[in-house]
């Protein structure tokens, strides 16, 4: 038995230590130890949630906003908070504070914060109204989401999730987001995948850009009336630690290269989530990891990494030149067939093919949920059929999207009014119409559950530090549902964050600060020292070209399917690379003024961290779970098999400096209320 | 195809700025024109050339960052498309193809195609949006909204906040950018209890950033990426006759 205790070096999961899953030593599926000699990380002390309140679970959540403490509003007038980042949950949290009276302020990198990647969120919202009396209940949203997140979530969190959930909608009304309506008046919901009710609020194709919109209106109200100072093309490279508490943020003003340093009573990281690690992705361009990596190596936890969220329906990779993945909404699984021929290598243009001679292979494998299982589960079947010699298009990696018959039941002009601007977007990537030839999909990276550690208050493992949205690891678990991400980043920044910062600020406001305090200098030090080496390798690579080569190691082998000798490969490769990046990327230009290639060499350099991170969680956690498919535990039927007596917890690791092996930190879950069972859609 | 760019170089606010071509071969018709660029951008840097600077962020014509006027016209030859969208399939081989910045005595030149926008911000934060302090929403199906009202508000809503319009707008107006706003809000009931101050005060924001005045020329609504309507416009100038009508008094007849 290779279980190692606390303190100990470990080349693989412990196993026997997390004594509610079971007595010690019951171990039938421990992995064997091929250990090449790589020590690639310790066990540390165990973590607990400790601000979440035990008994019912309908009340937790009241329980714990009447327990916290309040800051009076005259006080809160002297109380100042950082918010990095302004998508959904930075922007509603900015402009919820700043009503609420504190000193507000918000730090984006792009030119305005309305650009924050939110707005590229298509399908919807999921909400526990149940307005289609169809069995939805508040119930039933926490009892999808912690399924669908195959059992690797915190039922406290999903629980209040999902009661907040309802509070969205209203919000998002009052504010003047355009939802789709029915012809009575009221707002129209569709379904969304991993669920068998209609919950899914939606603003055509475009309910991020209408929901960021309103968030982003809400945060210029507060910004015109001087309650929140904005700063646009500002990037935070560094976070200030003192006294053990977070204080303020080291930034770069993009546009004249000017480093600052701003001090503030507590810290918040909105800044998204590291789907960028594998270079193509259906993030936008900017997204990085930088802010919540500067925080991990400051001491903050970084929880899950390996959880990544590849999702099923987006636009193929056409060639070398490619610079991003474009995704098509899970919404059109709604009405779209997914299907590949059922002989390989059958090359005939889609509509010469014949019914019988094609697979439509998720309403076959999966009859209850169709075209609708959630996304982790139809990526890989997609994958499979693929890998099987069935794909469709030049590159055989592509599987039909189909609305032949969708359109013969419903007409075009329905079609049209709900997936218009799908179908514009999608013609204009490929040159197709979609009206008359099926749309090609491959599965795409698009969402990361993993993230900075969170409490029940979102506040990190150093006080002071809140994270919110995508950047935090909590509610998704091993793999997020359609229509969730929006949601919880609202229900963070709206209504979770604004009652639980309270009870930390009660303490504050802290001691003032200034440019000379010794860790306000070590970290802005540290700032210009990365900067200078990077501007000063003058080497013979550009950032992208080893953006890419990093983004091929992670999808090779930390992608849709991970093997314990690809993960390890990967570990070395990504090593070698790193230490070529530091050697020969070129990076043109000086630090002053606006330097594009300069922002972008400082995120790759932090994504290279990571991905060794990733790698080093997904070797250890040797089960399958959601997102996270190791090859070698798969059901009979190549689901993803978990394995709860030995990883039914939260992955939290410590950084302990570069090229030294992390500490595992690990979180049990425990389930009272939604009992784990083998996933099925079937 | 084999290309040839004549792209606005300008290190600083205070460059007078210039064309440089620069030849672009082995382009792909699969590329999308921000591709192009990168590889431009690549070959630069190796060569030890300042890289041009463009924003640029979602890539899906979505997020609005991206904008560059395309032989003359804002976000290039397709209709509907951003600059991100846009793809080299078409353009021809050999073709001669100048790419400038927004122009706009409000939209200051900061780097080469890169502009300071922020005025758009400033024109929401004088009220493009509708009071609802966090919290204090009642119920989503207290009010009923008609669907047609719902979504020609989605339509206005739809606005990227791109400034193509601007640039496109020989008066550089931004009127088609605060009409839509002003369209979004006042088409829904919600709205209704701001509907004057909020016309008001963008319209006075727009003038005082710099953005000239609107004669109906409607290049904005043809370069528009989103398809914003000249309607919204029109909207705009009845909401605005109405609000300081009644702040001002009825005109003497």
């Amino acid at each position: 038995m290779n279980s190692p205790r606390p303190g100990q070096r470990g080349e693989f999961a412990p196993t026997s230590t997390s004594g509610h899953h079971g007595p010690q030593g019951e171990v039938e599926t421990a992995p064997p130890n091929s250990s090449g000699g790589l020590d690639l990380f310790t066990l540390g002390e165990p973590i607990a949630d400790t601000k979440a309140p035990d008994g019912p679970i309908e009340t937790r959540w009241q329980r714990r906003r009447f327990d916290a403490k309040l800051v009076n509003p005259a006080n809160r007038r002297k109380l100042t908070v950082i918010v990095v980042g302004t998508g959904l949950a930075g922007g509603s949290a900015a402009a919820t504070l700043g009503e609420q009276g504190y000193r507000v302020r918000s730090y984006c990198y792009q030119d305005s914060p309305r650009r924050a990647h939110s707005i590229a969120a298509q399908g919807g919202i999921n909400a526990a109204k149940n307005y289609r009396n169809d069995g939805d209940s508040i119930q039933r949203l926490f009892y999808d989401t912690v399924k669908g997140g195959d059992f690797r979530s915190r039922e406290s969190n999903v629980r209040r999730l999902a009661e907040v959930s309802v509070e969205i909608i209203d919000q998002a009304v009052a504010q003047g987001v355009p939802f789709a309506r029915e012809y009575g008046g009221l707002l129209d919901t569709r379904s969304f995948g991993g669920a068998q009710v209609q919950r899914t609020f939606y603003a055509r194709g475009q309910t991020g850009q209408q929901l960021l919109l309103g968030a982003y209106q809400a945060l210029e109200r507060q910004i015109g009336q001087g309650r929140v100072e904005m700063h646009s093309r500002h990037e935070m490279l560094e976070l200030i630690v003192v006294d053990g508490r977070a204080r303020g943020i080291v930034v770069r003003d993009l546009v004249t290269g000017e480093i600052g340093c701003d001090f503030a009573d507590a810290v918040v990281l909105a800044s998204g989530g590291y789907g960028n690690v594998f270079y193509l992705s259906t993030n936008a361009k900017g997204c990085n990891v930088t802010a919540t990596w500067r925080a991990h190596r400051k001491g903050a936890l970084f929880a899950n990494p390996c959880y990544t969220q590849i999702h099923p329906t987006c636009i193929p990779v056409s060639g070398d030149h490619q610079s991003k993945l474009t995704l098509m909404s899970e919404s059109l699984r709604n009405d779209g067939r997914v299907w590949v021929p059922k002989a390989a290598g059958d090359d005939r243009p889609p509509r010469q093919i014949p019914e019988d001679e094609r697979d439509y292979f998720l309403e076959r494998m999966y009859p209850s949920f169709g075209n609708l299982v959630p996304r982790d589960i139809a990526s890989r079947a997609a994958k499979n059929v693929c890998d099987s010699g069935r794909g469709v298009g030049q590159t055989g990696l592509g599987v039909y999207l189909d609305f032949a018959d969708a359109i013969d039941r419903l007409g075009r002009s329905t079609i049209a009014d709900r997936y218009g601007n799908l179908f514009e977007m999608y013609q204009r990537i490929t040159g197709e119409d979609p009206y008359e030839v099926p749309m090609r999909i491959y599965p795409a990276v698009h969402y990361t559950m993993g993230g900075l550690w969170v409490d029940y208050d979102l506040q990190a493992t150093i006080p002071g530090l809140f994270v919110i949205g995508e950047a935090n690891f909590s509610d998704h678990g091993a793999n997020r549902l359609g229509a969730s991400a929006l949601m919880q980043g609202l229900a963070d920044g709206y209504f979770v964050l604004p009652s639980t910062i309270a009870d930390y600020l009660a303490a504050g406001p802290f001691e003032a600060l200034t440019d000379e305090h010794p860790e306000v200098v070590a970290a802005r030090d540290d700032v210009t020292d990365r900067l200078s080496r990077l501007l000063a390798c003058q080497g013979d690579r550009t950032v992208d070209s080893f953006h890419r080569e990093l983004g091929q190691i992670m999808w090779d082998h930390c992608g849709m399917e991970r093997t314990d000798a690809g993960l390890r490969k990967a570990l070395a490769e990504i090593r070698a690379l790193r230490d070529q990046f530091w050697q020969r990327v070129k990076v043109p230009g000086d630090g002053e003024g606006l330097n594009q290639a300069l922002e972008k060499a400082g995120r790759v350099a932090d994504f290279f961290e990571l991905a060794e991170l990733m790698c080093v969680d997904a070797l250890h956690r040797t089960e399958s779970a959601g997102g996270h498919f190791r090859a070698e535990s798969q059901t009979p039927e190549g689901e993803a098999q978990r394995d709860d007596d030995h990883f039914s917890y939260v992955a939290a690791w410590e950084f302990t400096g570069a090229d030294q092996p992390p500490v595992l930190h690990r979180e049990d879950l425990h389930f009272e209320y939604v009992h784990p069972t083998q996933r099925s859609y079937k | 195809m084999n290309l040839t760019l004549r792209i606005w170089r300008q290190t600083g606010p205070d460059d007078p700025g210039r064309m440089v071509s620069y030849q672009v071969p082995d382009v792909s018709p699969d590329m999308s024109f921000l591709e192009m660029l990168d590889v431009l951008n690549d070959r630069l840097t190796l060569d030890g050339e300042a890289p041009v600077a463009f924003d640029h962020d979602c890539r899906e014509g979505i997020c609005g960052a991206c904008g560059m006027v395309i032989n003359g016209v804002a976000h290039g030859p397709e209709r509907a498309t951003t600059a991100c969208q846009l793809h080299m399939r078409h353009f021809r081989d050999g073709q001669t193809i100048d790419i400038e910045p927004w122009r706009a005595k409000a939209f200051p030149v900061i780097k080469d195609l890169v502009v300071d926008r922020s005025a758009f911000d400033r024109i929401v934060a004088a009220g493009g949006y509708i009071t609802a302090p966090t919290g204090a929403a009642p119920e989503a199906h207290a009010q009923l909204v008609r669907k047609s009202d719902a979504d020609a508000a989605f339509e206005s809503a739809a606005c990227i906040g791109c400034g193509a319009c601007v640039a496109a707008c020989p008066n550089g107006s931004a009127m088609l950018f605060t009409a839509a706003k002003v369209s979004h809000l006042s088409l829904l009931p919600q709205g209704q209890p701001e509907r004057s101050t909020r016309v008001v005060g963008m319209i006075d924001a727009h003038d005082a950033e710099g953005f000239g005045g609107c004669t109906n020329i409607g290049e904005c609504t043809a370069v528009c990426p989103k398809g914003i309507p000249l309607t919204s416009i029109g909207r705009l100038n009845r909401d605005y006759l109405k609000a300081t009508r009644d702040r001002d008094g009825a005109p003497a007849t």
